[in-house]
């Protein structure tokens, strides 16, 4: 099996776009939860062949652009220290802060490297004994289980000079809180697919329940995410609600035992600030009392950080699926990639960074 | 009383500081390393020039500074790469390489085994693309202060009578040809670089391209550019001929050739192949009565045996690149920000 191929095949794709026409017969609003999932969508033009009834938001699934603003400061100002060796995924190297990204950090001086993998970041550390390293450990629950695994291990080789600055934060609370916004416009979910490989189904019917929607983990191919998007129109033309699993040959029911024990074994559940959207309850990871050690937060006294966000940015409209990217005032003038007032604008899985890559008005 | 000898100790397997010096060891360097795999009666006069005859004419002039890690990769090295990409280079321009220049930075304690591998594949590159390296120069800096060896070429070429390319000549209508597969380069570079090993071995396809490039031009003179692919890859390739030729650009994603193992490798690490460099490829723009003809003598060369039309040159949308995917739906391709990935040649 070519995952790329048979996900890919344009008479599949060209199949379920007519049974998604045939299937509707009313105006939808459908969200998909992930940053990968927006990026594919836009990327293949999913949203161009699906017919004008349907409408596609995107959701506030980049963990990049849900890290509060004092958060990234946070990282900065830590970056800046002697002594720090700072790793990062590639995609925050560009985010801004309220003064400053990554880059700039770097060329004064500081040195910040990025990373595939926590596990890079612990070699690092081992092989820099006299420096301190912190790896910035951001995401949803896909990465989660890794981001553990490295504070596990550092704990146990007693790898006293690696710590992790946690920004983890945890989708079905997002969820919820999008759903009960009075201008909420969503009435569907593709749930995210490598979440949900980890976390598996059971967060998902409550909230499925409560709020009376269709959520439907999806994947990433084009064939993927239209069959989702098709379960999810039958459901809403049936008015039925629940948890149906467009993503069988990933995800299961129960997800991975392993990861969900390693993550509650460093991790705990706390409150979270979401860039934009502000506070939502239990709605990130925290790393526990007992591997205190390796938490850069506590470890690192960064002094008062008084976040400046940009006041033309509207991320957190985008990021709640009220506001499309290119209707924001700012998208392509003022923000652009490489002038971004907001995370969205950068991060790889950012919705207006997929609208400015792949959409931009290319004139008459 | 005490003496100091002044002759410095001999290390004989590393790069030394007095290597660099012009004195002793330097004319050593010359004659052991260098002059056997560079010879050429120019070279062999060691002046402080290299004193040429060329015909009248137009004359292409180019230079680029090699400083790719690691040194030595799947399908290449540094020093074949410092002759493909300067003879590429001056090819793309309609240009016959003739000279090239050779100046190295080496980094004081680089093994003298790896500087004769390096020099060596550089005179073999030289040879096989018929040109020669009339002129160079080395210096050697302390250690720590360059990832051990840089490489500057320099390179000359004859323009062929009637040949006029340039970015700034496509037209509506004009047929996109790539002559093969994309990204391979980069791909293999960074699989070295971060020990990242793939089922099926990904080589980079660094290679000379110009006597591929004189049949093109022979059986078709007419073409109106002609660009390689290197930093950026063909994502940046494009953007500039639209911008320069003020079209706009249409491709067909499924007529891109990309070898499997490097989609693979490529959707594994979230890096888009149009933007991965390329050190054996061209992209030519040709007015479509002369594709078939191109794509042919392309065909018959090795290094161009997956030539493929990849899309063509429009009057809608002038400066911008409009990918059509496999669906019919259309995409951007911007060109790239940055540095996907540093020092990549």
């Amino acid at each position: 099996m070519k995952y790329i191929d048979e996900y890919r095949n344009p008479d599949l794709v060209r199949l379920l776009l007519e049974q998604i026409d045939n299937a509707v017969s009313r105006p939808w609003t459908i969200m998909e939860i992930c940053g990968g999932q927006t990026h594919a969508i836009v990327r293949h033009g999913l949203d161009q062949l699906l017919p004008s009834s349907i409408r596609l938001v995107h959701g506030p699934g980049c963990p990049v652009c849900v890290t509060p603003l004092e958060m990234i400061d946070r990282a900065h100002t830590i970056a800046a220290m002697p002594g720090v060796i700072f790793t990062t995924f590639g995609d925050m190297l560009r985010v801004p802060g309220s003064h400053q990204d990554f880059f700039s950090v770097r060329s004064r001086g500081a040195d910040v490297r990025f990373v595939f993998s926590p596990l890079e970041a612990l070699q690092i550390a081992r092989d820099n004994p006299r420096h301190e390293v912190v790896f910035l450990a951001v995401g949803f629950e896909t990465t989660a289980p890794g981001n553990a695994m490295a504070i596990k291990q550092a704990a146990t080789e007693g790898l006293g000079n690696f710590s992790a600055l946690s920004s983890q934060v945890l989708v079905p609370p997002a969820m919820r809180a999008i759903l009960s916004s009075p201008d909420n416009l969503v009435q569907g979910f593709l749930a995210a697919g490598h979440v949900c490989t980890i976390t598996g189904l059971c967060d998902y019917f409550p909230v499925a329940e409560t709020y009376g929607v269709p959520i439907v983990p999806a994947g990433f191919e084009p064939v993927d995410l239209l069959n989702a998007v098709l379960k999810v129109v039958e459901m809403l033309e049936a008015g039925e609600t629940g948890v149906v699993n467009a993503y069988e040959r990933v995800v299961s029911r129960d997800g991975n035992a392993g990861a969900l024990r390693v993550m509650d074994d460093v991790f705990e559940i706390a409150d979270r600030t979401w860039r934009g959207i502000g506070v939502i309850a239990r709605s990130g990871l925290r790393i526990r009392e007992k591997y205190a050690a390796f938490d850069a937060e506590r470890k690192f006294d960064v002094g008062h950080i008084e976040p400046k966000e940009s006041s033309l940015c509207m991320s957190g409209d985008v990021l709640r699926g009220i506001l499309q990217p290119e209707a924001c005032p700012a998208f392509g003038k003022q923000c652009t990639p490489l002038s971004p007032l907001g995370a969205p604008m950068v991060s790889g899985e950012g919705a207006c960074a997929a609208y400015y890559r792949y959409q931009r008005a290319w004139g008459a | 009383m005490q003496f100091e000898c002044p002759l410095p100790q001999a290390d004989h397997d590393r790069v030394q500081i007095a290597h660099g010096a012009g004195g002793r060891l330097s004319r050593e360097l010359m004659a052991t390393v260098f002059m056997p795999a560079l010879n050429n009666p120019v070279l062999a006069e060691l002046d402080d020039q290299a004193r040429l005859i060329l015909p009248p004419g137009r004359v292409a002039f180019t230079t680029d500074t090699y400083v790719i890690t690691p040194l030595f990769f799947p399908g290449g090295n540094i020093g074949e790469l410092a002759v493909h990409g300067t003879v590429n280079d001056l090819a793309v321009g309609g240009a016959v390489p003739r000279f090239l220049s050779a100046g190295f930075v080496l980094e004081e304690g680089f093994p003298l085994a790896d500087l004769q591998l390096i020099v060596s594949s550089l005179g073999q590159a030289a040879a096989k693309a018929g040109v020669s390296v009339v002129t160079g120069d080395t210096k050697v800096v302390q250690k720590g202060q360059c990832d051990g060896v840089f490489i500057n070429t320099s390179g000359i070429g004859e323009i062929r009578e009637g040949i006029d390319v340039s970015c700034r000549h496509l037209q509506p209508g004009d047929r996109l040809i790539l002559s093969g597969t994309l990204a391979d380069h980069g791909i293999a570079v960074l699989c070295a670089r971060e020990g990242l090993s793939m089922q099926m071995s990904v080589e980079s396809d660094s290679a000379s391209l110009n006597a591929m490039i004189s049949a093109v031009l022979e059986v078709f003179p007419g073409i109106h550019a002609m660009r390689d692919p290197t930093r950026g890859g063909a994502a940046a390739t494009l953007n500039e001929l639209a911008s320069a030729s003020g079209v706009g650009i249409v491709l067909e994603e499924e007529a891109i050739p990309v070898h499997p193992e490097v989609r693979g490798a490529c959707e594994l690490l979230g890096i888009d192949p149009l933007t991965v460099a390329n050190e054996g490829k061209v992209i030519i723009a040709v007015p479509s009565n002369g594709a078939d003809a191109v794509l042919d003598a392309l065909r018959r060369d090795v290094h161009g045996k997956n030539a493929a039309v990849i899309g063509e040159a429009v009057g809608d949308h002038p400066g911008v690149v409009v990918m059509r995917t496999a669906y019919g739906s259309r995409r951007v391709v911007e060109m790239p920000l940055g540095e996907q990935l540093p020092r990549i040649c």
